[in-house]
């Protein structure tokens, strides 16, 4: 039976890893993703969970460290945050490309410079080409929950790719929140031991991370897409399992007041709990706004998309990084691109806010979207702006 | 220093004539790999891995050797083997180390001990890769770190190192009007690694295998970290005829330019005993296109390096004790 706890969302994170019983945990530290791998230490120290906890001496090391554990056939997880991520950057692609299902935790933060370690999502975005299934959580509960999908999904035969939760830094990480924390015996049923295709043990000895020349580089990148673009069938199914096992839906792209809106704004992580709030009143003041929240960033879920914003005039997109010298914001990029081929398609304007920790307020959605409704067809880098700058 | 040339008499005294028989005749690193001719790394490996045997995995570096002996859809490899990237293998070599123990005292693979072995070459060791070998060693996973040391990065074509010996020419450090090449000395990790009080620290060379064999078999049995740093002649960086690869090592060795020893539980000794007076480094140095430009003054500050590092190194074999009888 679950239970209904008040814990911070980075130490819940935790638990719910550990939950899914991992063989292996390597992590090196880094604010704010750091109170996750300390409290599986805690766990680990206490006896209940039975892992090797490897200390890495950098984030680069604890991917490949993660890489070599996944390669026996070790269930492994690993978390970091904004520079970390950066110097895991080497490892990202490989271990997707090896199809090792690692599974790790992301406590989005600005990357430097200037250093800052406040929450936007710049970390996971330099990450976006890597090849992971990358999801968003909104929440403490979403959190938790999508930390376990994350294993079933990254060990599913038809998947077998590396899985990243991303959570905001501070926002979410450093937040108490209430939780339904599911029971061992749950987990257990919902997902099952770690049955690896391939292993490395002198009994069946095989190659792991071989050289492909460019006779086949080709082929093997064809292959990576796929697999990412199949996943999508899997991610839902696995959460269409979890609503039926624990009555909490899960969507690529969860609406709120979405009906008859003509304009939607379009966030991602936990400025969206934020953000209802300004929907709320903009809809008791008249105006027919509503809300979109994405959840699964990589495979990118152009027909939830379209569906989405169907009917709508305009889509406001908050983006929580900068495509510096590009066309605005990667999901507004990403949006974008996703509609250019419709023949109805609505107006897309972009902000790109909350960076580096700036808070958003309900009132600055509000001027958001009040803003958007009236905005025109605009070429892409007219069409986006660095939210609340001072002095502009 | 040829052993062909003792006359067999007594298996004790001739041993080194016989034990070549002993060796394991199974092939774990096979032919068909394209290494080039002559190479000192391939042979190396290949008699490590005779030494290891089958329960192994290796975790390798990218450099040379993952180049020859894995493009796909081929292998030379019939022991389990990765290889992720440049920088880490140690820490590839500490996760796979990790995942075997966890899943072994799970239940969920075979009960009996399977060694890991992570191997890179100097620029994946002593470079690139030296932070992630030192924190592995630091924690004392049960892994043994081979380091094959050709002295250059020689899979990029030939560009100097920290292990690349003083007054070498390389692409990076060539040697010209204004340079004798390589002006620094080799950073001599296997000292370092001592200082992390790692139980098993040895030297090696491919021109030595029963010493090379023996000192393989040592480390594999540390239930913890072990360091071998293994000189690899390589004829197409050194510039040095493909036949030579051998005689390289050797006179590597007699010149004290690489001295052969292992250092147990903080005990110096040399495996290999040089002959009283070293041979001069000439000898050595001569042979070498890398080292073609160097002049009368510039040999002898070679030698004079090589003087006292050797007397350094001798000073720890006379005084140096166990840490056990400490």
């Amino acid at each position: 039976m679950s239970k209904r706890i008040g814990m911070e969302i980075a130490f819940a994170a935790a638990e719910a890893v550990a939950l899914c019983r991992p063989d292996v945990i390597a992590a090196y530290p880094i604010t704010p993703n750091t109170h996750i791998p300390e409290h599986l230490s805690d766990i680990v120290a206490e006896g209940r969970l039975d892992a090797e906890f490897i200390c890495v001496e950098s984030e680069h090391s604890a991917l490949s460290a993660c890489a070599g554990a996944s390669g026996t056939g070790a269930r492994v997880f690993t978390a970091t945050s904004s520079q970390g991520l950066l110097y895991m950057q080497e490892v990202m692609p490989i271990v997707s490309a090896m199809r090792l299902p690692i599974v790790m935790a992301i406590g989005n933060r600005a990357i430097s410079g200037p250093i800052n370690i406040w929450n936007d999502h710049s970390d996971i975005m330099v990450q976006r080409d890597m090849g992971w299934v990358s999801l968003f959580s909104a929440n403490g509960q979403e959190t938790v929950d999508m930390v376990v999908q994350a294993f079933k999904i990254a060990e599913h035969r038809d998947v077998m790719l590396p899985v990243n939760v991303n959570l905001d830094g501070f926002q979410l990480t450093h937040v108490v929140e209430p939780i339904w924390m599911p029971d061992q015996q749950e987990i257990d049923r919902f997902l099952p031991p770690y049955e690896p295709y391939a292993s490395l043990h002198p009994d069946h000895p095989l190659s792991m991370g071989t050289l492909g020349l460019p006779e086949i580089y080709n082929e093997v990148m064809m292959a990576r897409n796929t697999a990412l673009m199949n996943s999508k069938k899997v991610i839902l199914d696995i959460w269409k399992e979890w609503e039926t096992l624990f009555g909490r839906r899960y969507e690529p792209i969860e609406s709120y007041k979405s009906e008859g809106a003509e304009v939607l704004l379009l966030t991602m992580g936990s400025m969206g709990e934020t953000a209802e709030v300004a929907i709320d009143e903009l809809r008791r003041e008249g105006i027919a706004a509503g809300l979109l929240k994405l959840k699964l960033w990589r495979p990118f879920p152009f027909e939830e998309l379209r569906e989405a914003v169907a009917g709508t005039k305009v889509v406001a997109v908050a983006d929580r990084a900068c495509s510096i010298g590009g066309p605005g914001g990667p999901l507004f990029a990403e949006v974008r691109s996703a509609l250019y081929g419709e023949p109805e398609r609505p107006i897309v304007v972009n902000f790109m806010i909350g960076l580096g920790g700036r808070d958003v307020m309900v009132e600055d959605f509000k001027k958001m979207i009040k803003k958007a409704a009236r905005a025109k067809h605009v070429r892409a880098e007219c069409a986006y702006e660095i939210y609340g700058v001072r002095g502009s | 220093m040829s052993t062909a040339k003792k006359q067999p008499m007594g298996f004790i005294e001739n041993f080194d004539l016989y034990a070549p028989k002993l060796v394991e005749k199974e092939e774990f690193f096979t032919s068909g790999h394209r290494a080039c001719q002559g190479c000192g790394e391939a042979l190396a490996i290949r008699l490590m891995c005779k030494a290891l045997g089958k329960d192994t995995v290796i975790a390798n570096a990218t450099g040379c050797m993952e180049v020859i002996s894995s493009v796909y859809p081929t292998t030379a490899w019939r022991l389990p083997w990765i290889h992720v990237a440049f920088p880490n293998a140690a820490a590839v070599g500490s996760g796979v180390e990790a995942g075997l123990k966890a899943l072994q005292r799970k239940g969920r693979i075979p009960d009996r001990r399977v060694k890991t072995v992570a191997i890179g070459g100097d620029g994946g060791t002593v470079d690139i890769g030296f932070q992630a070998l030192s924190g592995a060693m630091e924690r004392g996973h049960d892994l043994l770190y081979v380091c094959f040391d050709n002295e250059a990065y020689m899979n990029t074509g030939i560009q100097r190192s920290g292990a690349t010996p003083f007054g070498a020419s390389t692409t990076t450090a060539p040697a010209g009007e204004a340079s004798f090449g390589n002006k620094t000395g080799k950073k001599n990790v296997a000292e370092i690694m001592v200082a992390h009080n790692v139980p098993y620290v040895a030297t090696a060379c491919h021109s030595y295998p029963l010493d090379f064999m023996n000192k393989v078999k040592k480390a594999r049995k540390v239930k913890g970290p072990s360091y071998i740093h293994c000189l690899s002649v390589c004829p197409t960086g050194w510039r040095v005829p493909s036949e030579a690869c051998i005689k390289m090592g050797r006179l590597a060795v007699e010149t004290g330019v690489f001295p052969l020893y292992e250092v147990e539980n903080g005990k110096y000794r040399l495996t290999i005993e040089t002959p009283e007076k070293l041979r001069p480094v000439n000898d050595y140095l001569k042979l070498q296109g890398r080292f073609r430009h160097l002049s009368p003054d510039q040999i002898q500050m070679f030698q004079d390096r090589v003087n006292l590092e050797y007397s350094k190194l001798m000073n720890k074999v006379k005084h140096s004790r166990s840490w056990l009888d400490m």
